[in-house]
C-alpha cells in the first residue's frame, strides 16, 4: 500500500537537499533566536518548575528540603 | 488578576506509581529467570511458556511498556499539572487511560507466554492490542493536550515540549510498524516483507528507545532534578538547542542497527552518520543536568533522590556516547549480535531510566503522602547495592561480547576458523552469563528494598488525593510580538504539528527511497514463496521466538562466510512478512542451515539439542513433537501473504494443504527410515521443512544471483 503511493512520488532525489535546507534553516534560526533571548526572561522560564510550590495552598504540606 | 483554586490530582499519580512499582518487580524478576536459563536451560521448568524464546519479549515489553510505561506515566501527570497550574484536562480520560494501559500489559502477559507474537522486537504484540495501544495511546495524547490547552502559565516548560514530542512521535512509529494483515485473531503478517521490514522496524526500535525511554525522561529530568536540587536549571537556552536537535536527529539513527546487513549502503551510512552527531545534544542533555547540581554537590552525598538521579544522568552520557561509537561501522562489527549490545541496553535501562525513576519516586511518594522518606537508611543502601546490581551487569556482558566476537573471527595460521564450531564460543563465556544473571539478583533486590520502603513510607503519612493549589487565570489578551520561539511556546497546537514534521522529515527521506527505487533490492529470480508446510513451520519459528537467539544474516566478512556459508542477499527475504533477521546471536546463524543437517538431525536436536551438540544451553522442545500444526489455518495464511504480494497463484489455498502433507510424508518417511516414527502433522516436520529450505534458493541456480 505504502509503496504504491510512494511509486507515484516525482523527484524523489530532491528531498534529502530539502531537508537538508531546512534542517540547516532551522538550527540557524534556533541557534540566533537562544543567543538574543532576554536574560529575565531566561530566568522566569527556568523558575517554572520551582515556583510551583508557591501554589500549593494546604497547610499540612510543604516542600522542604532533605 | 483573579486568583483561581483548584486541585491537583494525585491520586492518578499513586495508581501509576503501584503499577511502575509492581510491574518493574515483575519485569525484572522475568529477566532473572530469562538470564538463568542461559546457564541453566532446565530453569525453563521444562515449559513451552517460560522458555527464553517466549519470555524474552515478555521482559523486554514489561520492562519498557510497564515498569517505564507506568513511570512515565506517574511523573507526567505529576509535573503536568504543576507546571501549568492546572488539573489534568479530565479526570475520566485519566482513569480510561490508567486502566486501559494496564489492560494492555495483562493482554501481554497473557499472549506472549502463549507465543502469539508478531516477532518485531519491542513490537511483539498481535494486532488486536495493537489497535488497543493506539486508542489508549490516543486517549492519553488528548488528555494532555487538553492539559495544555486549558493551563495557567502562558509558557511551556522545556520538560512539556519533550512530553509533546514523546506523544506524537510514538502514535506515528506505532502505526506505521504495526502495518500488518490479520490471519486469525491473534496471527497477522507485516504488511512490509524482508530489507523494508527491517527497515521499518528499526526505525521504529530505534526510536521506541529514543521517545519511550528518552525524551520523557529527559522531561522528567528537567522537571525533578531542578526540584530536588532546588535550583533551576544550568541552562534553559541550552535545553532549547538540546530538544530541537535531539528529535530531529534521532529520528534518522534507525539503520545503525542494520549495519553489514542486505540493507542498501546508503541507508547503512545514514544512519552511521547521524548516530554520531546525536552525541551532541544527548550531552548537551547530560551535562545540563550535572551541572544543575553545581554548588549542591555536597547534598548529592546525604540526599538519597539525588544520588540516583546523578548516577541515572552519568548512565545516560555513557550510554549516548557508546551507542554513536557502535554505529561506527568498525566497531559495530565486532559489536553486533554479541552481549556488548545487551551491556549497552542495560546501563541504559538500568541506570538512566531505572535510577532515575527510582530517584522520583523517593521524591515523589513523602509529597504526596505528606510526610518524610520512612528511611533514608535504606534509600541509601538501595543506591549501593543498585550500582553494584549495574556493574556486576554489565562488565561481564561486555567481556562476553568482546571475547565471543574475538573467537567468532578468530583464524589460524592455516587460514581456517580457529573455533569452527560455535558452541566453543559459548561454553567460553557461561561463566559471564552467570555474573550477569547474579548482578540482576543484585538490582532487583535493591528494587524490593525500594518497595518496601515507599509503603512504609505511605503507611506513616496521610495521602493527600486532591492537593489543593491556586494561581491566576490565564489572561486572554492577544499578546502580540516577543520572538517566534516565546510565540510557538504560547502555542502548544502549533508546537505539536512543527514536532510532528521534524520527527517525519528523516522517517520519510530513509524509507521513501528503499520503497521506491527498485534497484535498491535487486530481485532474484531463483527466490520462491515459502511452501505452506515451511510456512507452518516459519509461523512455529516465530511463535517460540527462535530470532531471539539465533539471527538470519550471514554478513559479507570472511569470518561468517567461512562459518555459516554465502553471505545474504536483500533479494533473498522479499517473501518474508515479517523480516527475521534477529538482532543477537545467542545460537549460531541459521540463514544458510538449509541442507546442512539431514532431518534427523534436527529431529533429534531440537528433542535434545545436547545430544547433537553437547553443552548446548538450548533448551529442548519437547512439545513440538506432541503438538500439531492447524491444517484449517493454511487457506488463510495463503490469502494474507497474497494480499501483501507474494505471488501464490489464485485459488491456490484450496489446494495447498495437498501439497503441505504430500512434503509432510516426505520428512516423515525419511525419518522412518532411520526408524524414528511422527505423525505428519507434529509441528517439529513443519518446523524441520522451513530449516531446510532456509537459505537454499540461492543454490538451485547460482548463476541466477545478482550479486
Amino acid at each position: 500500500m505504502f509503496k504504491h503511493y510512494f511509486e507515484k512520488i516525482h523527484n524523489v532525489e530532491v528531498w534529502p537537499i530539502i531537508s537538508l535546507t531546512i534542517f540547516f534553516v532551522f538550527f540557524v534560526g534556533l541557534m540566533v533566536y537562544v543567543w538574543r533571548m532576554k536574560k529575565d526572561y531566561v530566568e522566569e522560564m527556568s523558575d517554572i518548575p520551582l515556583a510551583d510550590d508557591a501554589t500549593t495552598i494546604s497547610p499540612d504540606f510543604k516542600n522542604e528540603n532533605h | 488578576m483573579e486568583l483561581q483554586q483548584f486541585k491537583y490530582d494525585n491520586k492518578i499519580v499513586k495508581y501509576f506509581v503501584i503499577a511502575t512499582v509492581t510491574f518493574g518487580l515483575i519485569g525484572m524478576l522475568v529477566g532473572i529467570l530469562m538470564a538463568t536459563q542461559l546457564f541453566l536451560p532446565e530453569a525453563n521448568l521444562g515449559l513451552q511458556f517460560t522458555t527464553f524464546g517466549r519470555i524474552r519479549p515478555l521482559h523486554t515489553n514489561a520492562v519498557i511498556f510497564a515498569f517505564v510505561g507506568n513511570a512515565m506515566f506517574a511523573g507526567v501527570y505529576y509535573s503536568m499539572q504543576r507546571l501549568l497550574k492546572t488539573r489534568m484536562f479530565s479526570d475520566r480520560l485519566s482513569w480510561i487511560h490508567f486502566w486501559g494501559w494496564q489492560l494492555i500489559i495483562l493482554a501481554a502477559v497473557i499472549t506472549l507466554p502463549l507465543g502469539l507474537s508478531t516477532s518485531k522486537e519491542y513490537a511483539e504484540l498481535e494486532w488486536p492490542i495493537d489497535i488497543a495501544i493506539t486508542v489508549i495511546w490516543v486517549v492519553f495524547g488528548i488528555n494532555m493536550i487538553g492539559t495544555i490547552l486549558k493551563r495557567r502559565e502562558r509558557h511551556m516548560y522545556v520538560a512539556i515540549w519533550f512530553y509533546i514530542a514523546t506523544f506524537v512521535t510514538v502514535a506515528v512509529l506505532h502505526l506505521v510498524n504495526s502495518f500488518e494483515i490479520p490471519v486469525t485473531m491473534f496471527k497477522s503478517y507485516s504488511w512490509y516483507a524482508g530489507v523494508q521490514d527491517a527497515l521499518v522496524q528499526w526505525w521504529y526500535g530505534h526510536n521506541a528507545v529514543a521517545f519511550f525511554l528518552t525524551t520523557p525522561f529527559l522531561g522528567i529530568m528537567y522537571y525533578f532534578l531542578p526540584k530536588a536540587a532546588n535550583r533551576p536549571v544550568y541552562s534553559y537556552k541550552l535545553s532549547i538547542i538540546h530538544f530541537w536537535s535531539l528529535i530531529f536527529i534521532y529520528i534518522w539513527a534507525g539503520p545503525h542497527h542494520l549495519l553489514y546487513t542486505s540493507l542498501p549502503n546508503w541507508a547503512q551510512s545514514l544512519g552511521t552518520v547521524f548516530s554520531i552527531m546525536l552525541i551532541a545534544p544527548s550531552w548537551g542533555g547530560m551535562l545540563n543536568g550535572l551541572l544543575t547540581l553545581r554548588g549542591a554537590w555536597d547534598r548529592v552525598r546525604e540526599d538519597p533522590v539525588l544520588k540516583f538521579m546523578v548516577v541515572a544522568v552519568t548512565a545516560y552520557g555513557m550510554a549516548t556516547l557508546e551507542g554513536p561509537l557502535l554505529s561506527i561501522k568498525n566497531v559495530n562489527a565486532i559489536a553486533h549480535f554479541t552481549d556488548w549490545i545487551i551491556a549497552h541496553v542495560h546501563v541504559g535501562g538500568l541506570g538512566w531510566n531505572g535510577f532515575l525513576i527510582f530517584g522520583m519516586l523517593y521524591w515523589m511518594i513523602p509529597r504526596m503522602w505528606g510526610t518524610k522518606l520512612y528511611s533514608t537508611k535504606l534509600a541509601n543502601t538501595h543506591f549501593w547495592i543498585g550500582t553494584l546490581g549495574i556493574i556486576v551487569y554489565a562488565l561481564p556482558l561486555y567481556t562476553a561480547g568482546v571475547v565471543q566476537s574475538l573467537m567468532w573471527k578468530s583464524f589460524n595460521a592455516e587460514g581456517f576458523l580457529e573455533y569452527p564450531n560455535f558452541l566453543e564460543t559459548v561454553t567460553q563465556i557461561v561463566p559471564m552469563y552467570m555474573m550477569r544473571a547474579v548482578g540482576g539478583v543484585l538490582y532487583l533486590t535493591g528494587a524490593i528494598m525500594m518497595a518496601y520502603n515507599l509503603v512504609k513510607t505511605a503507611k506513616q503519612g496521610s495521602f493527600i488525593a486532591e492537593e489543593a493549589a491556586e494561581a491566576p487565570a490565564l489572561e486572554k489578551k492577544k499578546i502580540v510580538g516577543g520572538h517566534w520561539h516565546a510565540v510557538l511556546e504560547r502555542k502548544p497546537v502549533i508546537f505539536t504539528a512543527l514536532t510532528l514534521v521534524a520527527i517525519v522529515i528523516g522517517g520519510v527521506v530513509e524509507m521513501v527511497p528503499t520503497f521506491l527505487i527498485k534497484s535498491n533490492i535487486p530481485t532474484i529470480e531463483s527466490v520462491k514463496p515459502y511452501t505452506p508446510l515451511e510456512l507452518h513451520g516459519r509461523d512455529l519459528y516465530i511463535k517460540e521466538g527462535c530470532n531471539n537467539c539465533h539471527t538470519q544474516m550471514v554478513r559479507p566478512f570472511r569470518s561468517e562466510t567461512e562459518r555459516y556459508g554465502e553471505y545474504s542477499k536483500a533479494g533473498e527475504f522479499v517473501y518474508d512478512h515479517p523480516f527475521l533477521w534477529g538482532s543477537k546471536r545467542t545460537g549460531p546463524d541459521l540463514h544458510r542451515v538449509g541442507g546442512k543437517y539431514n532431518n534427523v538431525w534436527h529431529f533429534n536436536h531440537m528433542l535434545d539439542p545436547t545430544s547433537t551438540s553437547p553443552g548446548s544451553i538450548m533448551p529442548p522442545y519437547a512439545w513440538l513433537f506432541t503438538q500439531s500444526i492447524d491444517l484449517d489455518e493454511t487457506a488463510g495464511k495463503i490469502k494474507a501473504l497474497r494480499t501483501v504480494g507474494v505471488p501464490y497463484a489464485e485459488g491456490y489455498e484450496a489446494t495447498a494443504n495437498d501439497d503441505l502433507m504430500k512434503q509432510a510424508r516426505e520428512i516423515t518417511a525419511d525419518l522412518a527410515a532411520s526408524d524414528i516414527e511422527i505423525s505428519e502433522q507434529a509441528e517439529i516436520v513443519a518446523l524441520i521443512a522451513y530449516l531446510q529450505r532456509l537459505g537454499t534458493d540461492i543454490k538451485v541456480k547460482s548463476n541466477d544471483q545478482n550479486p
